[in-house]
Formats: C-alpha cells, structure tokens, sequence
C-alpha cells in the first residue's frame, strides 16, 4: 500500500515548499497551502483506511510498507517504513483531521500576526512528525516523531518570544520532556539488547522472548516503567505535568491541536502500540499506569476548579482526561481509552477553539472573570461550545459519556490491581469536571457581561487620580500655612529686637518707623494664620476621607458569579484611565468564519461521536473490531451483566448530574460563596509546580554553581599550580645551566654510565 | 596519480602557506571599513589553496571504495630506512572524514571569519595548521603521525596568541604547553614500541607493520607490562587532546580567547586528533590495555558528559559555553570509543563528524553576535530573535542539532554511542542519557536568554546575516539536516573500517582463562580443525595463498583461531 507514503509526504512537502516561499506567499495563501498540505494527507489516510477495512482477514490488517535504511551500524539497522495496522491508522485519522480543521482556524486566529507564515511551517512540520510517530515501523522512528513533535511544540509556545513568560514555558516544556526521553532511550536500549530488534514487527510478535531481569525486576517490567516515565512526560502526567498548564503561552490553535488533542495522546499511544511487552510485565508495574493515572485525573480536576485563565481551565481540563486515558491503559482496557482518545480529541479541541474563539472576539482578554454574557455577542461559538462541555461533562447522549462510562465500567471490574479504588477516584474527577466545566460555561457565556466593566486597576487608578487633587491643594495650604508662620516669627523677632533698642545711645533714626512696620506686618499675618489653619484642616478631612473611601471601594482578588453587580464608579467615573475608555469603544464579535467552521464540524463530531463504540449490543462496538488486530489478545474483557452495566452508567449520570447542578447552584443562582472551592492552594495545583522551581532555582542551581566553581578553582586551579611551581622550579634549575661545556660533558658522561650500567645489570636479571 | 593525493592534501595548504608569504604584505591593506564579503589578497590565496585542499578530500571520498575496511590510497616513500621510518600515508574509513571535515572547515572558516590586522601572517598560520591537521589524519608512520600532531601547536599557538581576545596570552600558553607536555611521553613510547617490535626485518615505525607484531602470537601476552605503560604514554597525550575530564581545563580558555576561525577549527578539527589516536592507535594496537582501562575511561567520558554540561549551564559568557559544550560532547566520543563494540566505534566516529560541524557552526555563529554586539556576555544579550531573524533562525537549527534531535545530524552518532555502552557497560550508559537532559537545558536557557524576551539598547539594532554570511554557513547547515536525515553515506564507510578494528584483536584469544580454553577445545573438537580453518577463508575476499601456508604451519587449536586476524593484517599490508 505505497500511497501510505503520502501520508506524511504530504505535510512534508509542505513545510518544505512553506520554507522555501513561504514568506512571499504571505497571508492568507502560506495559510492556505498548510491547509490543503493537512488535508492531502487527511484524504490519503482515509483512503488507506478504506483499503485495510476492506481487507477481511484481520490477520492482514497488519502491512509493513518498506522504505530505505535509516542508520546501520553492526547488527543495529533501522529502517523508515511504516506500518500500517488500525491503531495507527486511528490515530492517523484523527490526527490529520482535526489537524486540517485547526490549520483552517488558523488562518483567521492569526491573521495579521506579523510572523504568519512560520507558524504555518511549524504546523505543519508538527503533522508531519506526529504522522511519523503513528506510522513508524519501529522504536526509533516513533521517537524521530516523539523529539520532532517536542520540538515543534517548544517552537510554537515560544512563538511570541518577546515576552518571557512563552520563553520560558516553551523551554520548560521540551527539558521536561527530555526527563521522558530519557526514558524512552533507555527503554529501546533493554528491548534491542533482549531482541535484536526495535522494529514493532518483532516486537509485538516476539515480546515474550523479552526474559532478562534486571536486579530484582524482570527485564520487561522495567522497560514498562521506564516506557511509563516517558508517557508521562509527552502525556503530562504526575510527575511531569508541569509544562502543560505553561504551554497555554502559545498561540490557541496549539493549545487545541498539540496541547491537547495529538501530541499528548503520544505518551498512550505508545503504550498502547506496545501492548504485548505490558503483557509479560508484573502486573504492580502495569497497574502502576492505571494509579498514576487516576491520581493525575484526580489531582488535575481539584486545580481546574479555582483557575480564572480560560485557558488554564481547559489545560488542567486536558490532564485530568489524559489521567483517564492512563487509568485505561494501566487496566488493559485498550481499547475504551482509544475511544475516549478519539471522543476527547473531538470536545477538547472544539472547547479550546471556542475559548480562542472568545480571546478573539474579547480583544485578548483571557480572564473569565471579565467575560460573561458572551452568548449574545457570539452565538455560534457559545452554541459550540456548549456542547463540548455537555460531552464532556459526561451528559448522555454526548460523545464524552459513552467512552467515559466505558473505562469506568472497565475500571469497576479490574479487580488485579484494585480496580474499584481506582473506579471510585474516576467518579469523583467526573463529578469534578462536570463542576469546573458548568462553572466555565457560566461564567463565560451567561450573567451579565463584565467584559466592560473597570478593572480593579483601573478603579484604583481612578481612586488615585481623583485623590490626586484634594492632596494637591492640602499641601498648597500647608505651605501656605507654613510661610505665614515663618513671616510671623520674623516680625515677632524684629518687634523684639526693635524694643530692646529703644532708648539706647546707637539706635536708627527711623526706629520709630521700623518698629511701626514690624508690628502691622505681625498683626496681619496672625490675624490670617487662623483662616489658613482652619482651611487646611478641612482639606486634610477631605484628603482623609477620601482616602478611606478608597481603601473600601478598590476591590481586591476576588471570585465571581453570573450575579456579580457591576463595581461603583460613579464617585470616580470621570478619573478612570483611558483604557477604561477605549473598552468602551470595543465590540465583541463572532469571529470569521474559517474559525466557525471548525467550530461547528468540531461540535457534529462531539455530539455524535459516540456511535463509534456502543454499549447496547457486540454488533455496535464498531471499534472494538476494528482495533482488534493490534492488540494481539492483549486486551481487558471483563465480565459483567447488563444490570451492573446499567448501574454503573446511572451512577456516573447522577454523579455527573450532581457536579453540574451544584455548579449552577453557585455560579448561577449564587446560593453558595465560590470563595468555598476557589482556594489559592487548588489555584496553584498544590504548590507542586512551585516547589519544582524552588528545587531548581535553589539546591539544583546551587549544586551546578558549585561545579563550575569547582572546575574554576579547584581543576584549573592545581593545573595553574603546577604550572606556577614548574616556573619557580625552572628559575632554580637556570643554576644547573651555567654554560661550561665541561659541566655539559660531566652530565653527559654521567647519564652515558647510568644508562650503561642499566643495560648491563639487565643482563645478569 | 591516487599516491600523491594524500601527499597533496598536505602540500597544497603548505604550498600556499609559502606563497603568502612571499608574496608582499602591501597587498593586503585593510580597509577602513568593510560592510560586504572582503578578504584580503592573503585570505584570498589562502582560500583558493584551502578550498582546492578540500576539493582533493571531496575527490578521496568519491573515489574511496566503499565496503572495504583497509588503507586506500596508500603510498610509502622511505625516509630513513635503517631505522624503518617511512612517509607512509592512507586512508581507511575512520580518518577518510576526518580529512574531509578538514578539508571542509577551513575554507568555510575562512569565509566566515576575518583577521583584523596582520591578515598576511594570520592565513600563512591558519595554511600550516591545515597542512598539519591533514598530515596528522593521513600519517601511516608513527612517527610522521606524531610530528604533525605535534606541529600542530605552533600554528594554533600563534593564532590564539596573536589574533584573540581578552585573556589571549595566558591561553595560548596554557594551551601550548599543557598539550606539549602530555604529548612528550608519547615520543618515548613510539620508540619503545618500535624497539619493542623489531623483529628480523628491522624496526619499523609503518602503523600496518606494528599492528601485525603487537597482534602476533604471544605478543601482548609476553610485553603486558612494557605495553601498558607505551599505551599510558599514548592515552596521555591523547586524553589531553580531546580532552577527558579531569585535563580539560585548557580547552574552555582556548577556546574563549582563540578568535572564531581558531575555536572553529580547534573544536572541529584538532580535539578529533585526540579520539582519533586513541581509535586507530589506541584500539588497534593497545587492544588489551584499551579493555582493561575502559572502565576508567568510560568513568571519564560519562563525568566528562555531566560535568561538561552543568558547568556549561552556568557560564555566562556564550562562547565559554559552547566550549563547555565541547567537553560533554567529547565525553560522549570517549564513551563511544570505550564502549568497543561496532555501535560505539561507529557513533562515535560519526559523532566526529557532527561534532565538527555543529560546535563549529555554533563557534561561527557566536562570533558573529560577538562581530555585532562587542560582547558575548550572555545577561547583556536578550531578545536578538527580533533583530536578527535568520540569525536566530540558524543558530536554533544548529541549537537542536546539538541537543542530538533526531532528524538532524547529532542524533544518530549519539544513539549509537549510547546503545554501545549500553551493550558494555549498561549502569554508564543509564548516566549518559541524563546528559542529553542537560544538554538540552544549558542549551535552550541559553537561547532564550540571548535571542527571546524583549530587545532593547544595541540588541534592538543588532544587524542580521548577510547574504555572503549566510552562503558561507549554508554547507554546514545542508549537512546537519543531511545526516540526520541520512547518515548512511557515512555509516556505510565507517563501518568494514570499524569491524576491521574491532577483528583484529576480537578473534585473538587474549588470556583465555580456563573456561576459554574449554571452551575453544570444545569449539574445536564440534567443528572439526580444518572445517574452521576453510569457513575462515572462505569469507575472506584477499588473496588466500599467503594465508594457507601459514595455515598449514599452525596445527593446534588455539592458534586456529587466530587465522582471520592475521588475514587482515597481512592483507591490509598487501594494499
């Protein structure tokens, strides 16, 4: 199946031909060429797709396409070729589609950015490597994806790298990532050792001659785990989720194609692909991904319900999802959490376009405590946007619900590795995420708009300009005060020194006059000193008053409901800054239509994305049969009766319904204070990520410090040593070359016995 | 014709080195200021000299016979017979991109560079510095090896010392005499070898000849001692070279002072003379010294790689950081070399080559910001990506091609390093890879604090590349995606070299302990004596007839196994 190639020819060329012309294509035709690059490669997928579905043994649902060698060296050689089975075609599928409708979206989302052409090459650099990582044939060449799709991600949250803050997340981003890596290396070293091979041929049909060990583990137990260390990385779990929520500094369309819907799938894709080697792993170790993921899920929604950035919602959003595409995969259950893969693609990149769509139209506003009443300013992104958040929340017949209850249900009967804890865990970060997903709604979409409303720095502002003026003429007044009473005490003073010399010998002849003027000029001031006084004080109440009025009325951090009133200006109004002005002066609008489009195919697709897998009877689990074939018999079936099936899904509904009706009930009807759950702690993801860069910045930066002191002063410093002791040695040895030949000849005829007489004694040893 | 290309490969650089110098330095007026591409008429001619050196190195790659592991192009022109000292020149697929390397990077470090004063003085140095490196890469006697490895010094020395920065004094001296101090012994050792050699033929210093005494029958055994401490005066001088921690501290200040023409071609060019002697003199001769020390100096190359970079992370001049830089690289060369088997020989050859033409774009690109900002202090650099775009755009290609990003050049040399050690000594490896973490956090902190973040002051007005500047840069950037994206070319000639390397010495029972012994009686007496003697030939190609003498002279056991070893020495002789 040679069209295959195309695949990830078709991006390549792409980001080749964008290169090379991209800058003179410009906007909009560079955005345009991307597009169709995506989409050839969308069209080439679908047609693989259809021809390996039309092939009815599933045993050949399985095609390896050759290409060249990549590197050889001894019995170590790599090929590029691809392979073609239904997980990588899967993934192909969704990553070339919601790629074309991101591509798409693109072009109005980065309209007039001055760079417009490059974030194009990198989109599609990123198709290109992502599409390598799926359809590679073997370890490496997923990793030549895995590195390339790290980079593009460090390029692109970068992208605007003027403001530190997207640096140093892009930066963050891709170290993070290499503590992953380092995983993933060390892994294919331990399989090429046990193998021979890192070609997924061998691998999935020889795993079980993986029989090593490794002190006490067995050597596929530790490939497991050190596999699981670098999904984690590419897939944000705990440990290593913290560059995620930093990633939202790039541009919103890779928030939605990399950050949440392709690149972060990588990590259980991969697991997913090596499903035969979790196979011969201890159990505790496979288990282990099921627990680190469900504590992820857990620990990711706790944060997603005090964040206030849109787009930090939907970040800690896509952990807390990614943890139960871990927790599946930890239970074997393939095949629910491609499923939900697929379904969360879909309503987590429409719920990251919406909220680009919402910074679009808001003028990069980001905060959702100013945005509000939204609906009506933008119906088609609303409309969309509320329906990823009914599939994600978990309400029936969404596409979220389905492949949710799906890996409960899983979850629930794998007893192994304790499955109703981690079933119970599940539950409540679906009770979470209907809460933090309603309140989103809410607070986006509905209640007045606060969009116009005055910052608090504004307000501060214009507290601070309006006390500007009171201040001012206090302190004209006391100056005023104050020269008055410095002209008093000098005439008081010459009053008295004109007095003590009345009568005496060398008085003036005018002392009379002097004296005269002095005493009308003391009179005056004291008669005004009282006036003044009395003046400056009212002022200083004034000032006073004012200042304590401002001291209440600037508001401070604060939570936010629909019912929130509209902050008091009224006493400021005309003091508040120009920006206050200017928002005025905006109008929030619907954004073009190549980024509702999207929106809309987006919101079809998470509606009905379910059909792809439903529970009702074995003929309607399309994709139960068709991933099949690469699971090799891998995969989780438990047992289960239709009633305990029925159970389950009316506990998830209700628990689902619970979150949802408790969040309307705060942020809607305002029957409960936010201040409950909008804590700092869950706002800063319990300190996790601060305390990674207390590490980093003190002990870690201290104990790199100390090497680079010690290579200054300690290696360097007894290399200086020795040569300064060499320098003093040779200014004593200068005594030995007194230049006499004969001293010379001595040393010669001496060395000559020596020499001599070694060769000698040698012969008698 | 073939005989006097690698002679030629030396002659032309010194050729040209004379004719700059006789020609009058009123020609090379500098002028006040230059803002396009300008050269000097010495830079001229040294160009044109150095590019038609790198043109015959391009025509020994094309010619070069691929799949073949002995010398190509061999020529031997006797100098002093009575003591076996010979002109002795060849390539083999280890030292043939060496030559190339050397061959490509001083024209391009010429274009990309310029002298501001004395230019006449600057190409004749920079001339005899490609002429050593040349000759030290093609020697075949060790003796002639050693005096260009040695000659080398001057040149540099001088371009450091005269054409720096700051610090250039102290440098050069450091550098100078560290280098020839550690190499001295080395001299001692040559002689001791060959003496120790010298057989009925007479004392030969032909690197083919000693490889087939050290690998003869009993040899190492009987000269453990003497060829331990011939091997510590070797892996001195070439440990400083690379340099292995902890005798590096040379190379950061060198590196620093040296002006950028000098880092490039010292990071390229002259560091590989240390991990090249240690691959064709070490490996080849040393076999049983180089196993017992490989776990010392796998030790030195894995600190070598993590100390490397985290004191990297914390300089703060760019330039120092990139030598740094270096130093983990080199490490991961070591650890290639050490590692002993196919993989890590042949990543760490290819890593050679990436490293040449990474560090040494890196050094060109640093030179450039220096050429426009006056500084290379990385807290008075910030947000040059806005300034200077295509700078940016290059220096964060050869950026992620030095964090070892797969698809680009530096990746497959250090996987396959890794693998190799991994094969050999697994708990090294485990502590390598977490060199590649580290590479990538000095490396990016770097840039973001250079070339992200706002600009303000001179960075806001810092020029971008120029059309020549970029031209000049252009083969090393092709080449970074080129082997990344293919390395077979390279791969392919490396590798009948390597194994080669690697035969020698692998099929010789070393010390056989008991179970060694068993085992090849057991081997033995399965296959049957002549059964193992004619597969042996069979896989041969070179002509057998000298081999089947020697056959029929040995009869027991052990020796039989011996026979491919001596096949490949004797045939390598042949060529």
């Amino acid at each position: 199946m040679e069209i295959a190639w195309l695949i990830p020819a078709f991006p390549l060329v792409g980001f080749l031909l964008l290169v090379l012309i991209g800058r003179r294509l410009g906007e909009p035709v560079a955005g345009w060429l991307a597009t169709i690059a995506s989409a050839g490669a969308f069209i080439a997928t679908v047609i693989t797709f259809f021809s390996l579905r039309g092939e009815s043994d599933h045993a050949k649902r399985f095609e390896l396409v050759e290409g060249f060698t990549w590197i050889n060296a001894g019995d170590f050689v790599v090929d590029v070729g691809l392979l073609l089975d239904p997980l990588s075609i899967t993934m192909s599928l969704f990553i070339t589609g919601i790629g074309t409708l991101i591509h798409l979206y693109s072009i109005g989302y980065m309209h007039g950015d001055k760079n417009f052409s490059k974030f194009f090459i990198y989109l599609n650099l990123f198709i290109a490597s992502m599409l390598l990582l799926v359809l590679g044939d073997n370890l490496l060449l997923t990793f030549l994806g895995w590195e390339g799709v790290g980079a593009c991600s460090y390029l692109l949250i970068s992208f605007w790298f003027t403001d530190e803050a997207n640096a140093s997340a892009g930066k963050k981003a891709f170290v993070t990532n290499r503590i992953g890596d380092f995983g993933f290396m060390l892994a294919a070293f331990f399989v090429f050792v046990e193998l021979g091979s890192i070609n997924y041929d061998d691998i999935l049909s020889r795993s079980s001659e993986i029989d090593g060990t490794v002190g006490p583990f067995s050597t596929s137990t530790v490939i497991v785990l050190l596999f699981m260390l670098a999904a984690a990385g590419k897939s944000a779990q705990l440990p290593l989720y913290v560059w995620l929520p930093d990633a939202m500094a790039g541009p919103t369309p890779v928030s939605a194609l990399i950050h949440a819907a392709t690149m972060v799938t990588s990590g259980v894709f991969l697991l997913t692909r090596l499903n035969p080697i979790l196979a011969e792993a201890d159990t505790w170790a496979v288990g282990s991904i099921a627990w680190i993921g469900a504590l992820t899920g857990l620990f990711a929604a706790t944060a997603a319900v005090a964040q206030t950035d849109i787009k930090k919602v939907l970040a800690y959003s896509t952990v807390s999802q990614l943890g139960y595409l871990f927790l599946a995969v930890g239970i074997g259950a393939y095949v629910p959490a491609l499923f939900h893969m697929i379904t969360h693609a879909f309503f987590k990149a429409l719920l990251f376009l919406g909220s680009g769509s919402v910074i679009h139209g808001l003028h990069d506003e980001q905060d959702m405590r100013r945005m509000g009443g939204v609906k009506k300013y933008m119906p088609i992104t609303a409309f969309t946007f509320i329906i990823g958040w009914l599939a994600i929340a978990g309400v029936p017949p969404f596409s979220g619900f389905w492949s949710k209850d799906e890996i409960l249900l899983y979850a629930w009967n794998a007893d192994s590795v304790g499955g109703k804890g981690l079933w119970a865990i599940g539950l409540v970060t679906a009770l979470l995420t209907a809460f933090y997903m309603t309140r989103q709604v809410i607070l986006t979409f509905y209640g007045r708009t606060r969009f116009f409303d005055a910052t608090p720095e504004e307000i501060k502002q214009a507290w601070q300009n309006r006390a500007a003026k009171p201040a001012e003429s206090l302190a004209l007044m006391e100056a005023d005060r104050t020269s008055i009473v410095e002209t008093m005490t000098a005439s008081q003073n010459d009053i008295d020194k004109y007095e003590a010399l009345l009568g005496s010998p060398d008085a003036p002849d005018d002392l009379e006059k002097l004296l005269e003027k002095a005493r009308s000029i003391n009179a005056k001031a004291r008669s005004a000193i009282e006036n003044v006084t009395n003046a400056r004080d009212k002022a200083a109440e004034v000032a006073n008053k004012l200042e304590k009025e401002m001291a209440t009325a600037i508001p401070t951090t604060h939570t936010v409901t629909a019912l929130s009133a509209e902050p008091d200006i009224t006493a400021i109004e005309e003091h508040l800054p120009q920006s206050y002005r200017d928002r005025q002066e905006y109008h929030p609008h619907e954004s073009p239509w190549t980024m509702t489009a999207p929106l809309v195919i987006l919101a079809v697709l998470a509606t009905f994305g379910g059909v792809l897998n439903l529970p009702f009877s074995k003929d309607l689990h399309f994709l139960d049969h068709w991933i099949e074939p690469s699971l090799f018999g891998n995969a989780f079936h438990p047992k289960f009766t239709g009633s305990s099936q029925i159970g389950l899904a009316v506990v998830a509904i209700t628990v689902g319904l619970v979150g949802l009706f408790a969040a309307y009930q705060m942020y809607y009807k305002g029957k409960a204070n936010p201040d409950a759950v909008e804590k700092d702690i869950l706002l800063n993801a319990w300190g996790l990520d601060s305390s990674y860069a207390a590490f980093m910045g003190g002990p870690g930066r201290a104990l790199f410090d100390l090497m680079a002191w010690f290579d200054r002063t300690i290696v360097d410093g007894v290399v200086n040593g020795i040569g300064f002791v060499l320098t003093k040695l040779g200014s004593l040895l200068k005594y030995t070359q007194p230049g006499y030949v004969r001293s010379y000849a001595l040393g010669i005829g001496a060395g000559t016995v020596l020499v001599a007489a070694w060769f000698i004694g040698r012969l008698f040893i | 014709m073939s005989e006097m290309l690698l002679p030629s490969l030396i002659l032309i650089p010194l050729a040209t080195a004379a004719i700059i110098a006789v020609v009058p330095s009123f020609f090379d007026k500098q002028p006040e200021k230059t803002e396009g591409f300008y050269l000097p008429f010495s830079g001229l001619i040294a160009l044109a000299g150095s590019s038609l050196t790198g043109l015959v190195s391009f025509y020994v790659l094309a010619e070069f016979v691929v799949g073949e592991g002995g010398f190509q192009f061999t020529s031997t022109t006797p100098w002093v017979d009575s003591v076996g000292l010979s002109w002795a020149f060849g390539v083999d697929g280890i030292s043939l991109f060496m030559v190339v390397l050397t061959g490509l990077l001083f024209p391009i470090a010429l274009i990309t560079t310029s002298a501001h004063h004395d230019s006449k003085a600057y190409h004749v140095w920079l001339m005899m510095l490609m002429a050593g490196s040349m000759g030290a890469f093609v020697a075949l006697d060790l003796l002639v090896f050693f005096l260009f490895f040695e000659i080398v010094l001057v040149p540099m020395y001088f371009l450091i010392g005269g054409w720096g920065h700051g610090n250039r004094i102290y440098a050069s001296m450091k550098f100078f005499l560290y280098t020839m101090a550690a190499s001295a012994l080395m001299l001692v050792g040559i002689v001791s070898l060959v003496w120790l050699t010298s057989g009925a033929d007479g004392p030969s210093f032909d690197y083919r000849v000693l490889l087939e005494a050290v690998t003869a029958d009993g040899f190492a055994a009987e000269n453990e001692t003497a060829l331990t401490f011939i091997f510590l005066s070797f892996a001195l001088a070439f440990s400083v070279k690379v340099p292995v921690f902890p005798i590096h501290t040379w190379l950061p200040d060198a590196h620093t002072e040296a002006p950028t023409s000098g880092s490039v071609i010292l990071a390229g060019v002259l560091l590989k003379l240390g991990t090249y002697g240690f691959l064709r003199f070490g490996v080849g001769l040393f076999r049983d010294q180089i196993e017992t020390f490989a776990p010392l100096f796998l030790t030195l190359g894995v600190i070598g790689i993590v100390y490397g970079a985290a004191v990297a992370t914390m300089q703060k001049d760019l330039k120092r950081l990139v030598a740094y830089s270096s130093v983990a690289h080199m490490g991961f060369i070591v650890l290639g070399i050490f590692a002993l088997n196919s993989q890590g020989l042949q990543g760490a050859v290819l890593q050679m080559v990436n490293h040449g033409l990474s560090t040494g774009a890196l050094f060109i690109l640093v030179g450039w910001v220096y050429e426009r900002r006056h500084t290379r202090q990385i807290a008075e650099l910030g947000g040059l990506q806005k300034s200077a775009p295509i700078l940016a755009a290059v220096f964060t290609l050869v950026m992620l091609s030095s964090i070892g990003l797969p698809g680009l050049n530096g990746f497959a040399g250090e996987f396959l390093i890794l693998l190799g050690t991994f094969q050999s000594g697994r708990w090294w490896a485990v502590v390598a890879v977490s060199g590649v973490i580290l590479a990538a956090l000095y490396m990016l902190w770097a840039y973001q604090r250079s070339f992200h973040g706002p600009a303000d002051g001179e960075n806001a007005e810092m020029k971008d590349l120029r059309p020549y500047e970029l031209a000049g840069i252009l083969p090393l950037l092709f080449l970074i995606v080129a082997l990344g994206v293919y390395p077979r070319p390279v791969l392919d000639r490396i590798e009948p070299s390597v194994e080669a390397l690697l035969q020698t010495t692998e099929e010789r029972p070393e010390r056989p302990g008991v179970e060694g012994i068993v085992a090849a009686a057991e081997e033995a007496e399965e296959h049957g004596d002549d059964d193992y003697g004619e597969d042996s030939h069979s896989e041969d190609s070179g002509d057998d007839s000298h081999a089947e003498d020697k056959d029929e002279s040995h009869s027991d056991e052990d020796q039989s196994d011996e026979e491919p070893a001596d096949d490949e020495a004797s045939e390598k002789v042949d060529q």
